[in-house]
């Protein structure tokens, strides 16, 4: 589990496109640095992130080495009922993040 | 040294060299649409790319890509890649859109090694790929870093 922020509007009305905004702690090691004894870091990154909402996906990345560490989301959601917006990282070496917000749909 | 070392040797200083040598090429950016994308011509235009003109680190580069496009469920974006082709892998990040995306608009921080195009990619669900591309400056690539670091 690595540490991560999500922001997610706490209420909107039905049919709003609201902005939704994740990002996750971690180096995401290109695989071009090197330690200080001169040994390359080799690439350490993590390789998918998801959001769903109502048990269905809004947004799926796939993401390089190319993305700076800290790897930041933003994106827009369309509220269309209460429910849970869920979100998930996966590192290449298998750890899965979770974080979830709820969404009230007035 | 017989010839086989020398030849061998040489070989390996060619194969070392390649990666330097290869790095930033359109083509290099052409094969990895085609890689994500598959074989498929793109049109200009339709994605808004909002990024600096000026980056002074290449670390960390706020970049957003914007389609116009209602999504709604006949006419919807599926997959949004950005590319840059003065990057040693000029595949940055790929996005697919879902049933509930509001809008089909990304933003990200992304690496980039030095001034070059960032290239963006839409692919909608007609099947039909769009690109727009925009010039950075960057005063410092996110790979110039690692040569003084050690």
């Amino acid at each position: 589990m690595a540490n991560n922020r999500i922001k997610v509007p706490e209420s909107a009305q039905r049919g709003e496109v609201i902005e939704i905004r994740a990002m996750i702690m971690h180096p995401m090691e290109n695989g071009f640095n090197f330690d200080t004894q001169g040994t390359v870091i080799p690439v350490h990154i993590i390789t998918d992130f998801v959001c769903r909402y109502l048990d269905e996906d809004v947004v799926r990345v796939k993401l390089e080495p190319g993305l700076a560490a800290n790897p930041y989301f933003s994106f827009h959601l369309r509220a269309q009922q209460s429910g849970q917006v869920q979100f998930e990282w996966t590192d290449q070496d298998g750890t899965v993040t979770h974080a979830m917000a709820m969404l009230t749909v007035a | 040294m017989n010839r086989r070392n020398a030849l061998t040797m040489l070989g390996g200083i060619a194969v070392t060299l390649v990666p330097l040598t290869a790095l930033g090429a359109e083509s290099d950016v052409a094969a990895a649409i085609k890689a994500r994308f598959g074989e498929r011509s793109t049109r200009q235009g339709r994605i808004t790319l909002k990024l600096p003109k000026l980056a002074e680190s290449g670390n960390s580069v706020p970049i957003t890509a914007s389609v116009d496009s209602p999504m709604s469920q006949t006419d919807r974006v599926v997959r949004l890649g950005i590319f840059a082709n003065g990057n040693p892998r000029p595949l940055i990040a790929t996005a697919a859109f879902g049933v509930h995306a509001g809008s089909a608009t990304f933003t990200t921080n992304v690496r980039l090694n030095g001034t070059q195009d960032v290239i963006a990619v839409a692919e909608m669900n007609d099947g039909s790929l769009w690109r727009t591309q925009a010039r950075i400056l960057v005063t410092v690539g996110a790979c110039d870093a690692m040569q003084t670091r050690f």
